[in-house]
């Protein structure tokens, strides 16, 4: 569970972080440097395992059925890796605690920062290529949070998203490259695919898998063409600057070219990808690092040129290549954050990064100036620091590239080096000469535990520069034995190799770019230009916003030609697909076999001919005469119900009329707040030749839809049943369920999750509803009482529903129905009780006492009811749905699955025998939530009318004037 | 009675897709009542017709033969009920798209022509 631990830790940590009080700057710290620290010695402990070339592998079963399963192994790469992450992790976050200002929300940053360390850990161990693909889209999502961190600036969110846009699409090539190469070997295992390095380079989809590996790679670690969202993100503090963007995520592509070196590398491909994307890259941001004005800028280039000299490495390809690539991705994580973290120290103690205002900053920084100083040189590659080794490796590697004749690698390695040492010159520039009088703030040296973690990593690249077979060689071993295997090479890492061509080089280097330093300050005027000289049409930046501008473009073009907000094109077109697609995908249609199975009953075919005539009525009059439309649909839903009753099926039948009964309620309380109906003729100018054509259409496919699905229903009830699993449910209510009732024992026991699922969206709907009206703002026309409900006669007119409830309202069919409100209630218990034998059982019991109660409302007025009968509908959802569940999950006490029905057998007194199944209660959660969702949803209705009628007639529509009453949303 | 049936969901599907094409939004939801009966009629007669066979098991030794199909109507209970409360949600979005655009037309605004 360790290696577990080492992913999870940072995580719960970023859990923890996130509700932290915002000013709790000391504790949060502590907190990070705890998760830090832990992980360094959790994975400390691993090393005499993976010093000792052991694999450690832990799984856990993710999706066996498919093959998947969440794999952590650490190797000595891997192990190397997570040290790296950690240990520099460790250093940022005490830099942190006196990087950021009190003003900072500390509690998101140090949140952010914990949970890329645990993605970057997930990468790092992942033991499965897709798993390492999601932890690998999880640190590009912690990048855009982090770079974003301050988002009230428009620079840090232009960055973030830049940032986001480009390693995201990478992240997906790279899936999509993982899937090809997982297809290829037929695993996504790691040590299976990393085994299979011959299969794969012999296979046809061989090119596609590295191209698409390569450019996800190739976007995290900012190479040419894609570097140009690493300046950008330095919008982000300095902290996830040295972090992130130069210590740990940008490695994360060359990290995963060295992991899977084995599987991929070795062929022309190969090299030429990435070597060639490398070189360009070193060249490229090595040159455009002399020429930035800001510190990180400079910094951020020149990172984007040690990502190309280590990506070059591994383009090369060769074991010793692949050694000095791992060597430089170390050495370079730790002279490249000591400097970003000391230009945060110069941008905290001076408030500005510009180098043409920073000057003579020795004076007041004379610790910090040293150890910059000192970083520096390991950057250019001065002897006895670390930088020199690797970078002398690289020398040494390039000259092999080419044989005897090609020395072009060579040259552009030549060429980097001058770069480096101008650019590095520049960086140091701003400790002397005379100290800036323009600086914003009196610099001093910075507190003690800012500059420690500085003072660490310099001591580190100055250890690891004089004494590397002590210091660095065990751990460079480990790693490199990890990849490379029974390839591992020969070599000795020493400060002297004798007099040699690298050495040459490196002294070419040093000599060059002090030349070339002097040469520009003199002649190219460094300080003042404003554009990088050569290739400053070279704007990725640019591209890369035009780009995005021109998919939105594309996309609003699209949108606007193709895509319409009005409603009646778009079901136009959907009632359409539903004709024409089922014709497209069906095959044959099926001979017509089999004879009906009923005969021909005239009083079934009169109740249709009442029943389809209502429903054509329906559609003829639902403009103009909405009542009579509502009442004619009510006509074909009570001949739906008879139906269901003729043909076997009295629970829906009962179900079906209970429904009927409460939605006409519900479209009555609605139909008060339409706009009033069109006089037919009044007025109207009549129809053009346009609406004919419309209606015409529209009848055509009305009229081909109701001939389709009549032929559907035909063909089916022609052909004999297949064998369902009805004869299984049929068979087992009985013996199973405890009940006679087939279709309730369905419901509450057989596929009783289905239903516990059903009842939750019906309390959602309820709710939606519920929540919807509490926002509803009548049409102001409809305010004022209907013209139907006033009358000069009648004195109720003039009441409120309060009133007219007080003095006698309807008062004989109101005392009636009170009357009967018991019995209605006895009623519905009786058909809840005998649900589970005979027709009934929660849902019909449940909208049975619904219609009990809102006849009350309906004669008596909601004052009176309420006034009476303390309803709260929001309970009763909340009571039913949790009975519901508390009756599966008492399954789990006797060991059961969820929802697994008990059948208690109890002798009552004076009843008798009472079969007390389990499935009762959940049927009793049904019947609570049908209750609460049919009188929360009625009863919010309803009390618009209410709302509404404070004011009483004539009135309400005088004191709404037009506007107001509306809100603007 | 299978032809009858059959009729009378097509008959109440079309009138269902017609009121559906209509611009106002009353018209909408009486299309959307009418189509969910012919739809549940339409799922329920998966099951074919069975006329005084309800599946109410009086012992537990049956044959399943002599009963109706059970599945398709449990689905069409709930199907039933679910419908209401859709039908509850799309009332209460009409009248609130009423209060808001001041206009009953689909599209939240009368047509230009």
């Amino acid at each position: 569970m360790l290696l577990a631990a080492l992913v999870l830790v940072p995580f719960l940590g970023s859990l923890l972080a996130a509700v932290m009080p915002a000013d709790a700057r000391n504790r949060e710290s502590w907190l990070a440097i705890a998760v830090a620290a832990g992980g360094l010695l959790m994975a400390g402990s691993l090393y005499p395992d993976v010093a000792a070339g052991q694999v450690l592998r832990e799984e856990l079963a993710w999706l066996p059925a498919q093959g998947l399963y969440f794999v952590l192994r650490v190797d000595g790469l891997a192990w190397v890796f997570t040290m790296l992450v950690l240990a520099i992790g460790l250093l940022v976050v005490v830099y942190a605690r006196y990087y950021m200002s009190p003003a900072d929300p500390v509690p998101r940053f140090f949140a952010f920062l914990l949970a890329f360390m645990g993605s970057m850990l997930g990468v790092v161990l992942s033991g499965n290529l897709v798993q390492l693909v999601v932890f690998w889209e999880l640190t590009s999502l912690t990048s855009f949070l982090l770079i974003g961190y301050w988002h009230h600036r428009a620079d840090a969110r232009r960055g973030a998203r830049m940032a986001f846009t480009v390693t995201a699409t990478g992240g997906l090539c790279l899936l999509a490259g993982v899937l090809v190469l997982g297809n290829i070997v037929g695993s996504y295992d790691l040590d299976v695919v990393l085994a299979a390095g011959e299969r794969v380079r012999a296979d046809e989809l061989y090119l596609p898998a590295l191209v698409l590996i390569a450019l996800g790679a190739l976007t995290k670690s900012a190479q040419f063409p894609f570097h140009f969202w690493l300046p950008h993100a330095m919008a982000a503090p300095t902290p996830v600057s040295s972090y992130l963007h130069s210590a740990t995520m940008v490695k994360a592509g060359v990290f995963l070219l060295v992991r899977l070196w084995p599987a991929l590398a070795g062929t022309p491909e190969w090299t030429w990808i990435i070597g060639g994307a490398g070189v360009c890259t070193l060249m490229i941001g090595a040159f455009i690092a002399i020429f930035q004005h800001d510190l990180k800028g400079l910094l951020a280039y020149s990172t984007i040129s040690h990502l190309g000299l280590i990506t070059t490495l591994i383009g090369i390809g060769t074991p010793l290549a692949i050694v000095a690539a791992i060597f430089h991705i170390l050495n370079h994580a730790t002279f490249k954050a000591s400097l970003f973290m000391a230009a945060g120290i110069i941008d905290h103690e001076t408030g500005t990064r510009d180098m043409r205002v920073l000057g003579g900053l020795r004076h007041a920084l004379p610790v910090t100036a040293t150890l910059a100083i000192v970083a520096s040189a390991a950057m250019a590659g001065v002897p006895l620091l670390n930088g020199f080794l690797s970078k002398e490796m690289f020398f040494a590697e390039t000259l092999l590239v080419g044989g005897d004749t090609n020395w072009w690698m060579s040259y552009a390695a030549l060429a980097m080096g001058v770069f480096g040492v101008a650019y590095s010159l520049r960086f140091i520039s701003i400790f002397f000469g005379a100290p800036s009088e323009a600086l914003p703030r009196a610099p001093h040296e910075p507190p003690r535990w800012m500059r420690s973690p500085v003072e660490l990593l310099v001591l580190t690249c100055l250890v690891v520069g004089v004494l590397p077979g002590l210091s660095i060689e065990p751990i460079l071993h480990v790693a490199a034995v990890a990849t490379l295997g029974p390839a591992m090479p020969e070599y000795d890492l020493a400060v002297w190799h004798g007099f040699n061509i690298p050495l040459l080089m490196s002294t070419l280097a040093l000599a060059g770019g002090v030349l070339l330093y002097g040469l520009l300050r003199r002649y190219l005027q460094l300080k003042e230009r404003d554009t990088v000289p050569l290739v400053h049409r070279l704007n990725g930046a640019q591209i890369y916003e035009n780009t995005m501008l021109r998919l939105t473009r594309g996309a609003g073009w699209l949108l606007k030609h193709l895509g319409t907000l009005r409603l009646q094109p778009q079901l136009l077109l959907l009632m359409l697909a539903l004709l024409g697609v089922p014709l497209l995908l069906a095959g044959a249609p099926p001979a017509w076999s089999d004879s009906p199975r009923q005969g021909f009953d005239p009083l079934f075919t009169a109740i249709w001919v009442i029943g389809g005539g209502c429903a054509i009525a329906a559609a003829w009059v639902a403009k103009y005469h909405r009542l009579a439309a509502l009442a004619l649909v009510g006509g074909t839903g009570v001949v739906t119900a008879a139906t269901f009753l003729w043909l076997s099926a009295p629970d829906l039948a009962l179900t079906q009329l209970m429904v009927e009964t409460v939605t006409t309620v519900l479209l009555l309380l609605g139909l008060r707040w339409l706009p009033p109906r069109i006089k037919a003729g009044a007025g109207q100018p009549a129809p053009g030749r346009l609406a004919w054509l419309r209606r015409s259409r529209d009848l055509l496919v009305a009229t081909a839809g109701g001939l389709a699905m009549a032929a559907l229903t035909y063909a089916v009830l022609v052909h004999p049943a297949s064998d369902t699993i009805a004869d299984f449910f049929l068979q087992n209510a009985l013996t199973g369920g405890g009940g006679s009732n087939v279709v309730n024992v369905l419901l509450v026991d057989f596929r009783s999750f289905d239903t516990l699922g059903e009842i939750t969206v019906l309390a959602i709907v309820a709710l939606t509803v519920y929540a919807l009206l509490r926002r509803f703002r009548p049409a102001p026309e409809s305010v004022a009482i209907p013209a139907q409900q006033r009358h000069d006669v009648d004195p109720a007119s003039a009441q409120t529903p309060a009133e007219q409830a007080g003095s006698g309202y309807l008062l004989v069919a109101g005392i009636y129905l009170r009357l009967l409100l018991p019995f209605m209630g006895v009623v519905a218990v009786y058909f809840f009780m005998r649900g589970h034998n005979l027709p009934g059982g929660g849902f019909v019991a449940g909208l049975i006492f619904s219609v009990a109660i809102l006849v009350q409302y309906m004669l008596a007025g909601t004052v009176w009811v309420e006034s009476h009968l303390q309803l709260r509908p929001h309970r009763w959802l909340g009571f039913g749905l949790v009975l519901a569940c508390a009756t599966g999950l008492g399954a789990w006490l006797f060991g059961h699955p969820f929802l697994t029905t008990h059948t208690a057998h109890v002798d009552w007194p004076l009843v008798g025998e009472l079969h007390l199944p389990s499935a009762f209660v959940f049927d009793l959660g049904v019947f609570v939530v049908v209750v609460g969702t049919t009188m929360l949803m009625l009863v919010a209705l309803a009390h618009q009318s209410l709302r509404a009628h404070r004011l009483p007639g004539d009135e309400a529509a005088r004191a709404a004037p037009p506007v107001s009453g509306r809100r603007t949303l | 009675m299978e032809l009858t049936l059959s009729i009378a969901v097509g008959v109440m599907f079309g009138a269902g897709v017609w009121l559906i094409l209509r611009p106002r939004t009353f018209q909408l939801i009486t299309g959307l009542l009418l189509m969910s009966y012919a739809v549940n009629l339409f799922i329920f007669a998966m099951g074919r017709l069975w006329v005084a066979q309800p599946p109410i098991t009086p012992t537990p030794a049956v044959d399943p033969a002599l009963f109706a199909d059970p599945v398709p109507q449990g689905l069409v209970l709930t199907a039933i009920v679910i419908g209401f409360a859709t039908t509850a949600l799309y009332l209460v979005m009409i009248i609130g798209a009423r209060g808001l655009t001041g206009s009953d037309h689909v599209d939240g605004e009368e047509p230009r022509e």
